[in-house]
């Protein structure tokens, strides 16, 4: 809370596609607190990976995005929330979601 | 080793935070924490008739304190109901922690008897919250909600506790340090240094005090700048008291109802300096065309406020009280003659209010009498509505933390619990309240709790028949078609109020004002007092919503604007 980061002197590319990659206490809230801030600010999600890291009490959650207006906004929001505690970011695709396209490149049916 | 349930950790908890009152309405899910509240000697409970009511005057104890305000509400309907209350809390930055019971543990999940997801409910409108999953968590909880409530920029904290952990048992060796503010880091040099220069070099800057200036107590340092800067002081709605309103240096409050010098010199100004002030379109108007000439200066202890909505050329991240601290031994002693001149032909082009309306049958007049009767170090709270502007424009408010009302939000029926809150936080000084025959209705049981309490608030029922600011907007911007704005039925607010046990006037049409007004401020305890208002006047000036701060309707000298 009591982080005092300047981020307005960072340029942020116009390029579409990054990933956030955020470290964030592991407790069952935390997903909503995350996507909850996405959906209040009106900023698309496309995609999200989370997994939890060594003991299980923090999690690593990547998040991919592509709108470059307002993602200034966005990760000072992301950087006020107590559960979370690192925010880094990612230009372009990140192998995470790389192995991830198999999955969604070949749509199954539904039957 | 100390044992104990849950609910007493709590209670022993809130103690040691020195906590001394709390608001709220017990049910099936919260019983433990009555209990064991019942105990305490420390804490006074106020009982509240309805959960926003409790939310509100935990509010009233934390807006005029600067303490956090705490409040409790059992499960499902007792948490929904003060949620709006909470909501209000946040877009005001108001340290409130709210203690709501839960369903066992065991029942979460299934739909249970009053089981609502209140911290899924709860997500977007605090700053933070918890889902208390074991008693031992509360040790940690307790004190980190209270230092997350008062840190950086304030504001509420829920803290949902299932039943079954209030009354599971707990032992311990140590007891935590209770939760209090943490320091933020200063801001940045080299931008105190371009801001310095930024305001040494300006022509014409205006310094803008918003909500910040107050929960940061930085009135002193903000009033040190403009004296020696030589620099006109504008407030938002959140930061009127900050200056003394008879500050010959104070311009009011500027936006949607500001006088109209204020807001054409906001057109000209080539500074726009925000101190604790977050650009809120009610104060703005449309944010492309304010302050179209201006560089801006932006100081704020929330990093996302900066630039979220106009782009800041100097950027101050940190407590405002220490920037300005910093800043003052930076600038340079001036006057400003020519702008301060420019400025003063148009206070006396437009003044706020004209000989004709402050008479005490007006608006503006009763109010004035209302602010020349208030005791020394009393409290203005307001609702939500004409009645709430008319005070801020004219209401002559002395140092911070004196009004109480609701900005962000604009939620009526924050007035009477507001109100009640901050007298029972600050026995012996008088709190006046101005409200809205329509806002009034909104809390209007509360008033049980003020007579039981025996709370020192002087009600002030502004009575349009109508919901006033509404019919307004239908008169200006949709064809005068007032439809569902007037009251169909004429309420007595006199006799409904002694009902509950308060002594109550109403001024009969054409009736002595002033002299009934007199009684209300000599009555011990509450009082309230109903007034007749015309349904047609107005606020003005008025920008309509939407659009650029320079196009105000009506308001004092409008002809002269018409060239
Ligand atoms: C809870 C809530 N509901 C609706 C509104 C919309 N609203 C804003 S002002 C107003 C009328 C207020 O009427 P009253 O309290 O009588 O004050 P007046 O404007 O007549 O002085 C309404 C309905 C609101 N601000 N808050």
């Amino acid at each position: 809370m009591s982080r005092n980061v300047r981020l307005e002197n960072c340029r942020i590319p116009a390029a579409a596609g990054m990933v956030l990659e955020l470290t964030v206490n592991n407790h069952p809230g935390v997903m909503s607190h995350i996507c909850g801030l996405f959906s209040r600010r009106a900023y698309n999600l496309e995609g999200i990976v989370c997994m939890p890291v060594g003991t299980g009490a923090m999690s690593r959650m990547w998040l991919q995005v592509n709108e470059a207006e307002k993602l200034e906004q966005v990760v000072k929001q992301l950087q006020k929330l107590p559960d979370v505690l690192a925010v880094q970011r990612h230009e372009g695709d990140h192998p995470v979601f790389a192995g991830l396209t198999a999955f969604t490149d070949s749509p199954r049916s539904t039957d | 080793m100390y044992t104990m349930n849950g609910a007493r950790l709590i209670i022993k908890l809130l103690e040691r935070q020195e906590v001394e009152l709390v608001a709220g309405i017990p049910g099936g899910a919260n019983l433990p924490l009555y209990e064991a509240l019942a105990e305490s000697r420390r804490l006074r409970h106020i009982l509240c008739r309805h959960e926003q009511g409790a939310g509100f005057l935990a509010q009233g104890i934390a807006r005029t304190t600067g303490q956090v305000g705490v409040c409790f509400a059992t499960s499902g309907p007792g948490a929904t109901n003060i949620l709006t209350a909470i909501a209000d809390a946040y877009l005001d930055s108001i340290p409130v922690v709210c203690i709501t019971g839960q369903v066992p543990m065991s029942l979460i999940g299934t739909d249970a008897f009053q089981e609502v997801d209140i911290y899924g409910m709860s997500i977007p409108i605090t700053k933070h919250n918890f889902l208390v999953r074991s008693v031992e968590e509360l040790l940690e909880v307790v004190p980190r909600a209270f230092a997350l409530a008062l840190s950086g920029r304030p504001g509420p904290v829920l803290i949902d506790v299932p039943k079954d952990v209030q009354s599971a048992e707990i032992s311990f060796h140590q007891w935590p340090e209770p939760g209090r503010r943490l320091e933020t880091q200063p801001a940045d040099r080299q931008q105190l240094a371009a801001a310095a220069e930024m305001i040494n070099r300006a022509r014409r800057p205006v310094l803008c005090l918003g909500g910040g200036i107050i929960h940061a107590e930085a009135a002193e340092e903000a009033r040190a700048i403009v004296e020696r800067s030589g620099i006109p002081a504008v407030m938002t709605l959140m930061g009127l008291g900050s200056m003394p309103a008879g500050h010959p240096q104070a311009l009011g409050m500027l936006g949607m109802h500001a006088a109209r010098s204020t807001n054409m010199a906001l057109q000209d100004c080539d500074l726009f300096i925000a101190a604790g002030a977050r650009f809120d379109d009610r104060a703005t108007g449309r944010i492309v065309e304010f302050c179209p000439a201006a560089h801006v200066i932006h100081m704020d202890i929330d990093p996302s406020e900066v630039s979220k909505l106009k782009p800041a050329n100097v950027s101050l991240v940190g407590d405002v009280r220490q920037s300005l601290a910093s800043l003052l031994p930076l600038l340079e002693c001036q006057e400003r003659r020519s702008w301060w001149r420019q400025i003063q032909v148009l206070q006396e082009m437009y003044p706020m209010a004209t000989p004709e309306a402050v008479v005490p049958e007006k608006p503006y007049g009763l109010i004035l009498q209302a602010a020349a009767m208030l005791g020394e170090g009393g409290f203005v709270a307001t609702d939500v509505g004409k009645h709430q502007m008319w005070t801020a424009q004219v209401y002559p408010l002395g140092r911070p933390r004196q009004l109480l009302t609701s900005g962000g939000l604009g939620t009526m029926g924050f007035g009477l619990p507001a109100a009640i809150g901050a007298a029972l936080a600050n026995p012996g000084r008088q709190v006046v309240l101005f409200t809205g025959d329509g806002s009034l209705q909104m809390n209007i049981q509360e008033l049980a709790t003020a007579v039981e309490q025996q709370a020192d608030i002087k009600i002030i029922v502004m009575n349009n028949r109508s919901l006033g600011l509404v019919r307004q907007q239908q008169n200006l911007f949709y064809r005068q078609q007032f439809f569902a704005s007037d009251f169909q039925i004429d309420i007595d607010f006199a006799a409904i109020a002694r009902g509950f046990g308060m002594p109550a006037y109403s001024v009969p049409d054409n009736g002595e004002l002033v002299g009934l007004m007199a009684r209300l401020f000599s009555e011990k305890g509450p009082c309230l007092l109903n007034i007749p208002i015309d349904r047609e006047e107005e606020v003005y000036p008025m920008v309509p919503p939407g659009a650029a701060n320079s196009i105000m309707l009506g308001g004092s000298h409008v002809e002269k604007c018409q060239a």
